[in-house]
């Protein structure tokens, strides 16, 4: 027992300590209602965002493509209902076992089988992994037979994009799962991250890629700590892609395409007055719907490894010297430029020596008296080797260039190739070196440092045939300009009525209106007319192709050169056909039809074909026929106005 | 004082029913029934495991705490050694029999309970200490020689805990011990020599810690250096309480935890989830009960003549403040994440058996107050 004295003093000193804490507390206590209110008061709203953060997560699943038509309507490419085959790890009873029973069922490979089960053990045994994304009907409904055994298995029928014939391959593009290299340069990518859903890599696909692609749809879900989801909270469908039509003629395209079968090259076809491309076809194509669902390495590498590169579009990326098709540019920018006119003459005696070298003309005993009809019209290299000394190479490539040539001819390709038109200024750059005047001989008849692709041939013929107005290649179809396009090919019809006292008023308007390519129309026309005698009358180059009167036409040939030819080879005088393939000719022809009122151009080109007249010509003629027959089909269309 | 004595130590039954402080037992019963429908919430809307297991030990340990109240006070004086030695042996025992759970060896497995030694402890140390400080005369208290033996009561028991290693009980075992040297009234003078020898000693202490003890230090003090790692608890703990509001989501709404974000939902966080639950108004309605509490036994402590029972309450007093801040405070985002359990609202039996005993002790203080001690 303590002292009662004692014990007081000490109860006293408790009691003093005591208040001293009961402070602290009280301290205590304001730090923690402070912080409440701080949390759950002041700043709730954003802890309740956060904490939705948390709860919800979205499932984004691929919306339908939208459609590519041609001028008639017809579809090129759409969408199919495609069957797939989903797995949930999660729900399966005994995975090992059923993956060997798939296996089984859908004779699938082992090394499919192995990365099925990687992709297993990448990712949470609720997320869902794709067997095939593309089962064929039999396997789909062998599937749905033994369904009751295979937990875990889920059948899904889904929108896939599909191409239905080979021809226009290059021009629509094909679409493929998304790469690294495909969200740096898509911006509009990134929020589009949803199970199967395709980009465009090439042609259309890829121009209208943004708007073809749609809205991606979204299924949100409650989901735990470790993301598994609880139940659906909210489903958005999406929304299909745009659609478009272009000016395409699907029945065109085929009939090009199986023209060029078994070589390589390509068919573009345009109208003169509106820029629409109507056929642009490259050979040999390929499948685009191996590469929906990812192409195989057999294929891929069969592709790639092929001699004729059916990968590239051979139109726009394919580059060719322009052979004698150039002679008609030649030929106008001399005449504009005043170097010389049509009535000059010159001999060919089927080989001129100048600069000490020897320059020949295709024709080895020679053509004789020569003037520039003649010279167009039966090709005379001499003539031409003539006319370009005296128009210099550097006047040459404004005429090219104002034509359009060594410009990008549709936007948004972006495997178009550019090409060259060479000039001083151009080979001092790129090649370091100064120009020779031999060079220009050889540009003179596109040989030598040209390049150009079958697309700018098409539209520089379609720019002198529609009398020498600018007009723009397009290939899509757009609702609101249409009328706007019309109205080159109703100024040019108009102007024919007008008195000579009134022409040159319409050139002032047409100045006004639609960019011109010329000072004196009568030198196009002249080109113009000299070209219906190259195909229509004895003598001309593609006088064996020519067409019975209602299908009249006009057109140049070229034979453009991969190499040069030795002396000695000419003396050996050795055939195209003897070379081997790669150091053949390419032939080409480019025209425009019907010669009576032109509509339309075209350019065809056949790598290593051998000459223009003989390999050219011919495929040209019979797309032509069919284009005059199908002319009033097209005219139909436009005046109906049908939805576009 | 010896006459009233006598005449107290004959108390009925009835005489100590009736000397129960009422206010203090229905916010207990109030926490308690609070707790029920936590439970019954982490267990995701049944009637589970958590909340069933829940329910039977808080009716038993309740129960226990009225026979504890009623037992005299003088017999708590005098078991204040064995009880201390016993905790203490368990507490050896654990080291070498102990069970362990996510790397920390801190319980031992009886048939009908895995018992957590250190939780006794807190409340083992207290009395221990009341006991010897009411013992020794006030001029005794400042002399060093007298200092060793509370000293070393109090350096054991806090190293074999912290070894376990579990800083967190192990902190509030120390700190309940230093409050009753401090209430005693032992110089500031050694407080701050212990506090200089911590200070110093703290660079070695921390070389010894686990690599997961530094990270949620370091974590604390920066919650964004490892948002998925130690700092993920404070962080959703924070979204949960936040996002509750003013009014909370609703019984059995809390999306925080019913989609498994929070941790340890149904121990250490278990305020988390309530106050995400039932708002502002909620958790300041269970944080007045816990302060009700301690003013109560702080009431108690004023009302006790003897100088153990005031120390003895004075102490339980600021040390189970000091369990309900710290947890708060952990939860909160206030302090590190240091495992310390909210008083009768977490779940374990350990925790609630010592917070009931120390408060049936506390009871027993009230009900035997004019008894004399020794």
């Amino acid at each position: 027992m303590l002292s009662s004295s004692g014990g007081g003093s000490k109860i006293r000193l408790i009691g003093r300590r005591m208040f001293i804490i009961s402070a602290a507390k009280a301290v205590v206590v304001f730090g923690v209602v402070g912080r409440l209110i701080s949390l759950q008061i002041n700043e709730s709203k954003k802890y309740k965002t956060l904490s939705d953060k948390n709860r919800f997560r979205e499932w984004k699943f691929a919306p339908p493509r939208g459609v590519i038509k041609d001028y008639f309507g017809n579809e090129i490419a759409s969408n199919k209902q495609v069957y797939q085959l989903h797995l949930i790890p999660e729900n399966a009873e005994n995975l090992n076992s059923l993956i060997f029973r798939l296996k089984n069922i859908l004779n699938l490979s082992d090394k499919a089988i192995f990365k099925i089960q990687r992709k297993i053990s990448s990712q949470k045994p609720w997320d869902p992994v794709i067997i095939s994304d593309n089962l064929t009907w039999s396997e789909f409904s062998r599937i749905n037979l033994f369904l009751h055994e295979l937990q875990g298995v889920e059948p899904i029928v889904s929108v896939a994009r599909i191409y239905h014939e080979d021809s226009s391959a290059h021009v629509i593009g094909y679409v493929s799962k998304i790469s690294k290299r495909d969200l740096q340069k898509k911006e509009y990518l990134r929020d589009m991250r949803a199970a199967g859903i395709r980009v465009g890599k090439t042609g259309l696909e890829n121009k209208l890629d943004s708007d073809m692609i749609g809205n991606v749809g979204h299924k949100r879900y409650e989901v735990n700590a470790f993301g598994k989801r609880i139940k659906e909270v909210s489903i958005d469908q999406g929304k299909m892609g745009k659609s478009f039509r272009t000016t395409l003629d699907l029945e065109l395209q085929k009939l090009s395409s199986e023209l060029l079968k078994g070589k390589a090259g390509s068919v573009c076809v345009m109208d003169i007055y509106r820029g629409d491309i109507i056929a642009m076809v490259s050979s040999p194509s390929y499948d685009p719907n191996k590469f929906v669902h990812g192409i195989n390495n057999k294929d891929w590498k069969e592709l790639i490894n092929h001699r004729d590169k059916p990968l590239i579009n051979k139109a726009i990326s394919g580059l060719y010297p322009p052979g004698s098709t150039i002679k008609t540019i030649v030929a106008i920018s001399a005449l504009e430029n005043d170097i010389t006119n049509t009535k000059t003459t010159h001999r060919c005696t089927g080989s001129i020596e100048l600069y000490g070298e020897k320059f020949h003309c295709w024709k080895k005993k020679g053509h004789g008296i020569v003037d520039m009809r003649k010279a167009i019209k039966e090709s005379c290299d001499i003539y031409f080797y003539e006319v370009a000394r005296k128009l210099g190479i550097d006047r040459l490539s404004v005429t090219a260039k104002e034509f359009g040539l060594g410009k990008l001819m549709v936007d948004g390709f972006v495997e178009e190739k550019r090409g060259v038109v060479p000039n001083t200024n151009w080979k001092r750059e790129k090649i370091g070196k100064s120009w020779y005047l031999g060079e220009t001989l050889h540009s003179g008849i596109g040989q030598g440092y040209w390049q150009t692709t079958p697309l700018q041939l098409c539209l520089m013929n379609a720019q002198v045939a529609n009398g020498g107005y600018e007009i723009k290649p397009r290939l899509v179809l757009n609702k609101e300009k249409e009328k706007d396009f019309a109205s080159l090919e109703q100024f040019v019809e108009d102007k024919k009525n007008f008195t000579d006292d009134t022409g040159f008023l319409s050139d002032i308007y047409s100045n006004f209106r639609y960019k011109t390519l010329f000072k004196n129309q009568e030198n196009i026309n002249f080109v113009k007319e000299a070209l219906y005698g190259a195909t229509n009358e004895v003598g001309g180059t593609s006088y064996g192709s020519r067409l019975p009167k209602e299908f009249i036409y006009a057109g140049k040939t070229g034979t453009s050169q991969v190499r040069k030819f030795t002396e000695r080879q000419r003396e050996l005088e050795i055939k195209n056909e003897d070379l081997p393939y790669e150091q053949r000719d390419h032939a080409l022809f480019v025209a425009f039809a019907p010669y009576k009122d032109p509509r339309y151009s075209i350019s065809v080109v056949v790598e290593h074909g051998g000459s223009g007249s003989k390999a050219a010509a011919p495929i040209a003629k019979k797309v032509i026929k069919k284009l005059l027959e199908r002319h009033n089909l097209r005219e139909k269309m436009l005046n109906e106005g049908k939805d576009i | 004082m010896f006459k009233s004595g006598s005449i107290q130590s004959h108390l009925t039954l009835r005489d100590k029913i009736f000397g129960l402080d009422l206010i203090l037992v229905i916010s207990m019963f109030l926490i308690g029934v609070i707790s029920f429908f936590a439970m019954y919430s982490t267990d995701g809307g049944q009637f589970a495991y958590h909340t069933k297991s829940h329910i039977l030990r808080f009716m038993v340990f309740f129960t226990l705490f009225f026979i504890v109240s009623f037992v005299k006070l003088n017999f708590w004086y005098n078991s204040a050694i064995p009880i201390y030695l016993v905790i203490l042996l368990l507490l050896v025992l654990v080291k070498y029999f102990g069970l362990t759970s996510s790397g920390s060896q801190r319980w031992l497995g009886l048939y009908f309970i895995n018992l957590q030694p250190s939780e006794l402890m807190k409340v083992g140390l207290i009395l221990f200490l009341a006991k010897y400080y009411h013992r020794i005369s006030s001029g005794d208290v400042n002399r060093v020689r007298y200092l060793v033996q509370p000293l070393i009561a109090l350096l054991i028991p806090v190293i074999l805990v912290i070894t376990q290693p579990d800083l967190g009980t192990s902190f509030l075992i120390a700190f309940g011990g230093m409050v009753v040297v401090w209430l005693a009234g032992v110089q500031m003078k050694f407080f701050t020599y212990l506090g200089a020898l911590f200070l110093f000693s703290a660079p070695i202490a921390i070389s010894f810690l686990k690599p997961y003890q530094k990270s949620r230090i370091l974590t604390f003090l920066d919650p964004s250096r490892d948002p998925l790692g130690a700092g993920y608890q404070i962080t959703q703990s924070k979204i949960a309480i936040g996002s509750g509001g003013l009014f909370g989501k609703g019984f059995l709404n809390g999306s925080q935890s019913y989609l498994d974000y929070l941790p340890e939902k149904h121990t250490d966080f278990i305020f988390t989830l309530f106050s995400e639950e039932f708002g502002f108004f909620g958790s300041m309605m269970v944080f007045l009960l816990y302060i009700l509490i301690t003013w109560r036994i702080v009431n108690i402590g004023h009302s006790v003549r003897s100088s153990f029972g005031k120390l003895y309450c004075y102490s339980f007093a600021t040390a189970f403040f000091v369990y309900v801040a710290v947890n708060m405070g952990m939860v909160l985002g206030l302090i590190p994440i240091v495992g310390a359990p909210l008083p009768i609202m977490s779940y374990g039996g350990s925790s609630m058996l010592a917070i009931m005993l120390g408060l049936g002790i506390v009871m027993s203080c009230k009900i035997h107050k004019e008894q004399p001690i020794g």
